[in-house]
C-alpha cells in the first residue's frame, strides 16, 4: 500500500492524514455511493475530484454566459437587481 | 532649480516614476496577501461554503462586481462576468485559502505586469534566436517529459493534475492541495448555486417587465 504513494521529501506527512484527506474530499464528490463509507482507491477520488472540478468550472462558464446575455437584455438593471436583492 | 531638472529630463523621470508605480502596486498586492493570511491567526475556522448566510453574502457582492462591469463596458463579455464571479469569491473567502488569494493576487498581477512580462517574453525569444541558445527550449522539454514520465505513481500524477485545477496549487504539497482542493470544490458548488438563483431571478424579473 504505502508503495503505491511516492514517499514525500518529509516525512512528517503520515499515510493517515493523506487518507483523512482523501476520505474528506470523496465526502464532497456527488456520488451516490457517496454516503456509504465504502472507502474508494484514492487514485479513484483523486480522478473523479479532477472531473468534478472541471465539470463546475464549466457550469459556471455557462452561467457567466448566460448571466452576461441577461445583464445585457435587461434595460432596467438597477431596478432587477434591487428586486433581486430583496428576495433573497 | 529642481523644477528645470526635471522639466530636463521628462522620460526619464516619468519612466522611474511608474517603475515605482508598478513596484508600490506589487508591495501592494502582497500586503494584501499578507493581511489576509495575518487574519488567520485571529479567525482559523473555515468558511461554511453550504449555509445560507455565505450564499447572501456572497450574491451580494456578486451583484455589485456585476454591477461594475454593466457599468465598466457597453456590453458584459462572459469573460468578464466569470472573473468577477471569481473575484467575488475569493473575496467571500475572507483570504483564509490559498486558491482565493491567488485569484486575487493574479488580477492584480494580470492589470500591471502584463507589460513587463511581455517584455521579458520577447527578450528571451530574441536572445534564444540570436545566439542559437536552446537552453529554456531544452529545459521545458525536460519539465514535459518528467510530467508525462508513466515511472510516476499515478497518485503522484493525479494529484499534479488537481494542483493544476485549483487556483494557486502549483507548486505546493500534496497534503496543501487536497486541504485547498475540498475547500475550492465547496466554494464552486456555492458559486453554482448563487449564479443559478441570480441567473433565475433577472430571467422571471425581465419577462415580467416585458409584459
Amino acid at each position: 500500500m504505502s508503495s503505491r504513494r511516492s514517499r514525500s521529501g518529509s516525512s512528517r506527512i503520515t499515510e493517515d492524514q493523506i487518507n483523512d484527506l482523501v476520505s474528506r474530499l470523496q465526502q464532497l464528490l456527488p456520488e451516490m455511493h457517496n454516503r456509504r463509507s465504502d472507502k474508494k482507491s484514492a487514485t479513484k477520488v483523486l480522478q473523479e475530484t479532477c472531473n468534478y472540478i472541471r465539470s463546475l468550472h464549466r457550469e459556471v462558464d455557462e452561467l457567466s454566459e448566460r448571466l452576461s446575455e441577461l445583464l445585457e437584455n435587461a434595460d432596467t438593471t438597477q431596478a432587477d437587481l434591487i428586486r433581486s436583492l430583496l428576495m433573497h | 532649480m529642481s523644477s528645470s531638472l526635471l522639466s530636463a529630463n521628462p522620460a526619464l523621470n516619468s519612466g522611474r516614476s511608474s517603475t515605482r508605480r508598478r513596484n508600490k502596486k506589487k508591495i501592494q498586492s502582497h500586503a494584501i496577501a499578507e493581511n489576509l493570511s495575518s487574519n488567520d491567526q485571529h479567525q482559523n475556522s473555515p468558511i461554511e461554503w453550504k449555509s445560507e448566510t455565505q450564499q447572501q453574502i456572497y450574491s451580494s457582492k456578486l451583484l455589485q462586481a456585476l454591477r461594475q462591469v454593466r457599468n465598466g463596458d457597453g456590453s458584459p463579455a462572459p469573460k468578464r462576468v466569470h472573473e468577477a464571479a471569481d473575484r467575488a469569491l475569493a473575496t467571500t473567502a475572507k483570504g483564509r485559502t490559498r486558491w482565493s488569494r491567488a485569484i486575487l493576487t493574479n488580477r492584480l498581477k494580470l492589470k500591471f505586469m502584463k507589460k513587463n512580462n511581455i517584455v521579458k517574453r520577447q527578450r528571451k525569444v530574441m536572445t534564444s534566436i540570436s545566439t542559437g541558445n536552446s537552453r529554456s527550449q531544452r529545459k521545458s522539454k525536460v519539465k514535459i517529459l518528467r510530467l508525462k514520465s508513466k515511472s510516476l505513481p499515478a497518485f503522484q500524477r493525479k494529484v499534479r493534475v488537481l494542483s493544476r485545477l485549483v487556483p494557486g496549487c502549483r507548486k505546493q504539497p500534496m497534503p496543501v492541495v487536497l486541504e485547498e482542493a475540498t475547500d475550492y470544490i465547496a466554494a464552486l458548488e456555492m458559486q453554482v448555486r448563487a449564479m443559478s438563483a441570480l441567473a433565475e431571478l433577472l430571467s422571471v424579473s425581465g419577462s415580467s417587465s416585458s409584459h
